[in-house]
């Protein structure tokens, strides 16, 4: 595979764009730095499609291909590899990242082009491609981790790009505190997995996972717990989803980019990366089941209550990497990836369609201040309700395949609460994403008579319509029913392979050898018993487009034909300001934990640092400067009293030997 | 026969002497003229012992110090002129603003 | 018989030496030195270093004063030390000299005076030669002669630098 060999140039195109925009940004203009930009991810992109095809030629059933570029550490057994893994899974991320991402750099060019510091703003960008491709393509955890805190503080970077604005700063500087906790335990489980299994790479770790770990054991439980909680982190899962919506105060491009289709996702691309560890720690499939679920009902609750219409996609974005976890955490790793995929595309094209209106708004991103706006924004328009009928979950839209694929297997591998959180949840997205739709482009409007709405240039029209299109058919990439006909989940096959039975005959090896017969032939027959049911698959999703129209239908009552209903229903109700006010999570962690540290680190700067440490360094200093004043006074600068002192010294010497 | 301590006493003598100019002279060429001195007074020891121990290693060392006497001379005299072009002094008591 | 050859000279060396301290106009300390330096090749020569005794004559009386000379006459130090007097702090620096000067030759006589050094080894008629001390210096010592050399040229380097007018 001598392809494979040029796995390194798809991350280091966008480096070499980040370098020169960021160093040579502002000499070479505009012009020249959306060239340079926009060459990066592009590139990368036809070497992903090489790397693709390539891919397809591989001989089943050997080793899928690396890259080591170079020994990075080499401390006694512990060795890691500088490289790059290219495999069905690694090219799905790879494929999304570049190819979403080429698409929001053309659009940042008419979106950002009269920013003084447009250089920066794309120097940013490419770095985040360069960062992300990283964390995509690393073939062990430590790479892996490179990236992902490179994707950390790119998206630092690209929230406070509005530098001026106080509260851009304050969500940047939120976005990172809270990425830390999460990158902080997903270190621990780094070093939880080299106390293992002794070595970080992918591929040994996962082929070693079912024999080493113990089936359901605190090791594997813990370690996957871990992970999961740097994946919530990153993902912006309950508990730690709070810095998402403040990330909107970046440029819109980004939000599509990091904050919707690449970066968000990466925590669902961990889980699975790492599904062998977490097939074997069932306690934490079923925190992770709860917690994508309840985020994904949760998030959505919020949504309904929005006005920001950046912030309504936000909560929009938690809600569906929601179910993204609440596939994993049932073991439909595809059906993740799926769903993954196809809300790229839809959810990329929904911020960008956002990003169009407020850019021909003048700025204005209160939904409240539109309405009728679809005359104004054909293309915008258009674009819009395709990906709002996507995320909504309709036939024959790439959201329907997906999310129906992650319904069908929370009930079929899960149980009935968590398809209930996922079917409750589909009926809230299609209420308040048509709500969107219907406040934003229809009815009555209530634009700002200075403000004179306009459709956006071509530069940005034109990525609606590609991501449109691919929201549109992207759908096609699994379909269901059919054996065989889903092309993710074959390509992805070889990848999410796991032998549930070799692993649990291990672990009662494993656990026999300590004295401990326990058999997990319950758990074995449990998982051989589900298979796949076509009937239950219709009734599902017969079901669930009939939740979706209702949902729009709601949404349509509501805003369409009685208007004044929500505000008379809503008045007076502490439901609705506790939703409206986001369960007030943000107040509470001010309260319980941010003021608190607040008032200890004040403390401790006070009395221990002020006092203590400085007070010792003073007087340290002091006491140096005491003797050197002695010292100094040796050091006259005449030649003749530095002889006098040798000879002093020497006839010291002579008296003392 | 002269006995080694003899040797070695002139030697002391000398190298004292060469200290005290070095102490009590201010003027640079003198002080330098007083090193050499000193270097002298080492230069009889070491001939002194070679010739009382049957060796030539003390010769070769009196060589050397020869060597360094030339070289530290042709260096510090021409250090006392690039001194005395920035300022017309040989004293060493108005040269101290090698401190601190 | 050596010993009254030893004495004069010894007596002479020391002379100069103080001659070169006190003399008060730098011409005249650096003839001192020229005598010393003369005065301490016959040393040499008394204890059979032939060609160490050349040396001197050649390098220091030779080489080295005429350097001294010249950089006097240079720089017109005819009156330069007019102010130099005994005064109390020279008194003091004096002591100090002469008591550095009685603990060195308190520990002479102690460490010499108990070891059979007072016979002077019996060497060979050719010692102290030119060719003794040649093959010693290009056998066993080839390596710090040519480290010598080394220095000799960087030192001359260096005093060109040092001594040629600032170039702007």
């Amino acid at each position: 595979m001598s392809f494979v060999n040029l796995a390194f140039l798809v991350p280091l195109f966008p480096l070499i764009g980040s370098i020169i925009n960021g160093f040579f940004g502002l000499k070479i203009g505009k012009d020249r730095v959306s060239w340079v930009a926009c060459a990066g991810p592009v590139l990368s992109f036809v070497v992903t499609l090489i790397l693709l095809v390539s891919i397809f030629f591989h001989p089943e059933g050997t080793p899928y291909p690396e890259q080591s570029l170079f020994t990075w550490i080499s401390a006694g057994d512990f060795v890691v590899d500088f490289g790059l893994q290219i495999d069905p899974l690694s090219l799905v991320m790879m494929m999304v990242v570049t190819g979403v991402g080429s698409i929001i750099h053309i659009y940042s060019i008419g979106y950002m082009y009269k920013e003084y510091s447009y250089y920066r703003y794309f120097a940013y960008l490419n770095l985040f491609l360069f960062s992300m491709l990283l964390l995509v393509m690393g073939n062990n955890f430590l790479v892996m981790f490179i990236g992902w805190e490179g994707v950390g503080l790119c998206s630092y970077f690209l929230i406070g790009y509005y530098f001026e604005k106080k509260s851009a700063c304050d969500a940047g500087v939120k976005a990172f505190i809270v990425n830390r906790i999460g990158d902080f335990a997903f270190l621990l489980a780094i070093f939880g997995i080299f106390k293992m299994f002794g070595t970080l790479d992918f591929s040994t770790v996962m082929a070693a996972a079912p024999t080493t770990l113990i089936y359901d054991s605190e090791a594997a439980t813990l370690i996957t717990l871990a992970l999961f909680i740097g994946a919530t982190g990153k993902s912006a899962q309950i508990p730690l989803y709070t810095w998402l919506p403040d990330a909107m105060e970046g440029p819109t491009p980004v939000s599509a980019l990091i904050h919707a289709a690449t970066m968000v996702t990466a925590g669902v691309y961990m889980v699975v990366r790492c599904s062998a560890l977490f097939n074997m720690a069932p306690l934490t499939m079923m925190i992770i089941a709860l917690v994508g679920g309840g985020t994904a009902l949760f998030a959505a609750t919020i949504g309904t209550c929005q006005y920001d219409i950046k912030r309504v996609l936000a909560y929009s974005t938690i809600s569906q990497i929601g179910y993204m976890f609440l596939a994993c955490g049932v073991g439909a790793y595809t059906a993740a990836i799926f769903h993954l995929v196809t809300h790229a595309f839809f959810k990329a094209c929904l911020f960008l369609g956002a990003g169009s209106i407020i850019h021909g708004m003048n700025n204005e991103q209160d939904i409240r201040k539109m309405g009728g706006l679809k005359d104004h924004f054909p293309i915008t328009y258009v674009t819009f309700v395709i990906s709002t009928i996507a995320i909504a979950g309709i036939f024959p839209f790439s959201g329907f395949f997906s999310k129906d694929e992650i319904l069908y297997h929370a009930l079929m591998d899960g149980n009935v609460i968590y398809w209930g959180m996922g079917i409750s949840g589909a009926f809230i997205t299609a209420f308040y994403m048509f709500r969107l739709v219907f406040m934003t482009f229809h009815g009555p409007s209530h634009v700002d008579p200075q403000v004179h709405p306009h459709e956006s240039p071509m530069a940005m029209t034109l990525p609606l319509i590609i991501l449109a299109f691919l929201a549109l058919i992207g759908g096609l990439l699994g379909i269901p029913l059919f054996h065989g006909w889903h092309l993710l989940h074959n390509f992805l096959a070889p990848v999410l392979a796991f032998d549930l039975e070799t692993a649990l005959h291990a672990s009662e090896r494993m656990l026999a050898e300590h004295g401990h017969h326990t058999s997990f032939a319950e758990v074995l027959h449990q998982a051989q018993r589900t298979s796949h049911n076509i009937w239950l698959e219709i009734t599902l999703m017969l079901f669930s487009i009939g939740v979706a129209l209702a949902g729009i239908a709601t949404a349509w009552f509501f805003y369409i034909k009685k208007p004044e209903l929500p505000g008379k229903l809503s008045k007076g109700q502490w439901g609705f300001d506790l939703v409206q006010n986001k369960y007030y999570i943000d107040e509470l962690i001010d309260e319980a934990l941010v003021k608190p540290i607040v008032k200890g680190s004040d403390l401790l700067w006070r009395q221990a640092d002020a006092r203590g440490v400085d007070g010792v360094v003073n007087g340290v200093a002091q006491t140096i400067s005491l003797f050197s004043k002695i010292a100094r006074s040796f050091q006259s600068g005449f030649v003749r009293n530095y002889a006098m002192f040798m000879v002093v010294g020497f006839i010291i010497l002579l008296i003392l030997i | 026969m002269v006995p080694l301590t003899h040797y070695l006493i002139l030697s002391a003598t000398l190298f004292s002497i060469g200290v005290l100019g070095v102490l009590v002279r201010r003027n640079a060429i003198v002080v330098f003229m007083c090193i050499e001195i000193m270097l002298n007074a080492v230069n009889i020891t070491l001939i002194a012992f070679d010739r009382y121990l049957n060796q030539h290693d003390g010769q070769i060392f009196s060589f050397m110090v020869i060597c360094v006497a030339g070289a530290e001379v042709s260096v510090g005299l021409a250090i006392v002129i690039a001194l005395f072009r920035n300022k017309p002094t040989v004293n060493l008591d108005e040269l101290n603003l090698m401190k601190w | 018989m050596e010993l009254l050859i030893f004495y004069p000279l010894a007596l002479v060396s020391v002379g100069l030496a103080l001659g070169v301290v006190l003399n008060k106009n730098p011409i005249g300390s650096a003839v001192c030195l020229i005598g010393m330096m003369l005065g301490l090749a016959a040393v040499f020569v008394l204890l059979q270093a032939h060609f160490l005794a050349i040396l001197q004559i050649l390098i220091y009386a030779g080489a080295i004063m005429v350097l001294f000379m010249f950089v006097i006459m240079l720089l017109n130090l005819r009156d330069d030390d007019k102010i130099w007097k005994v005064r109390e702090r020279n008194i003091w620096l004096s002591s100090l000299t002469g008591a550095m000067m009685v603990g060195v030759l308190y520990k002479i006589i102690d460490i010499i005076a108990g070891a059979e050094f007072n016979a002077p080894a019996k060497v060979p008629d050719e010692f102290g030669t030119v060719e003794m001390v040649g093959t010693a210096l290009f056998t066993d010592f080839v390596l710090p002669f040519e480290v010598a050399s080394i220095l000799l040229l960087a030192a001359m380097v260096g005093s060109v630098v040092l001594a040629k007018s600032k170039v702007d």
